[in-house]
């Protein structure tokens, strides 16, 4: 599975995107198993209420399954116009 | 319907002007321009802006499109900029088009509300000795339940 970072969550994890072996259901799973790799994961997933999240580029929630979903994009909230 | 998603600068008066004559069945055309705003203290340098390739357009797509179903528009324009501008360089621009003014007015509101919170696009304000992301405001959200 493919995950990307922007803003501030790049910038704390150091790096832009990676793919990423995993068999989580949801994305809630993928954020705990994401926690466990190291602290610079940690620290960008501290506070669940700062972020937002994309499945296959439409905005999504952390409950959401992840079945079938190739491309997974946490962020900060969106800062546009 | 056009959106445009670039890192070059626009031309706000040429996109205006075409866009406007390009309309048969409007009385209404409204323009919004965002522009690269000083921070509090005065001294910023340089405004960086991050997006997300592929569902910056799609996002956008999605405003515009759900614009022309609330009001009846004959056409919407959205540009936006990514990259790094100086205070006073154009961000953005919508552009709606009606027959009458009250549409092309709330549609062009519509619009801004919703870029601001559901486009994925990211401000960071550079100065002399800093880098600092800019927070989304709690009123951003808000704006977004009159609708």
């Amino acid at each position: 599975m493919k995950v990307v970072y922007f803003a501030w969550v790049r910038e704390r994890i150091g790096l832009p995107k990676e793919e990423v072996e995993t068999s989580a259901a949801t994305v809630a799973d993928l954020v705990a198993e994401l926690r466990t790799k190291e602290e610079r994961y940690e620290v960008a997933f501290s506070d669940l209420s700062a972020l937002r999240v994309a499945l296959d580029q439409e905005l999504s929630d952390f409950e959401a399954s992840l079945e079938g979903v190739k491309e997974v994009a946490f962020f900060p909230p969106m800062t546009g116009g | 319907m056009r959106i445009l998603v670039q890192e070059a600068p626009f031309d706000v008066g040429a996109e205006a002007k075409a866009f406007s004559e390009g309309l048969s069945a409007s009385g209404a055309a409204v323009t919004f321009t965002g522009i690269v705003r000083d921070n509090a203290e005065g001294n910023l340098v340089e405004m960086l802006i991050e997006h997300y390739p592929g569902m910056t357009e799609k996002a956008l797509t999605k405003i515009a499109t759900e614009a022309t179903e609330r009001w009846d528009l004959e056409d919407v324009l959205v540009i936006h900029r990514y990259g790094s501008m100086k205070p006073s360089d154009m961000i953005m621009m919508v552009a709606t088009a009606s027959r009458h003014r009250v549409a092309a007015f709330e549609a062009a509101e519509f619009l801004m509300d919703f870029l601001k919170s559901r486009a994925p696009f990211w401000k960071q304000e550079i100065t002399k000795d800093s880098a600092s992301w800019v927070a989304s405001k709690e009123e951003d959200e808000d704006a977004l339940k009159r609708w």
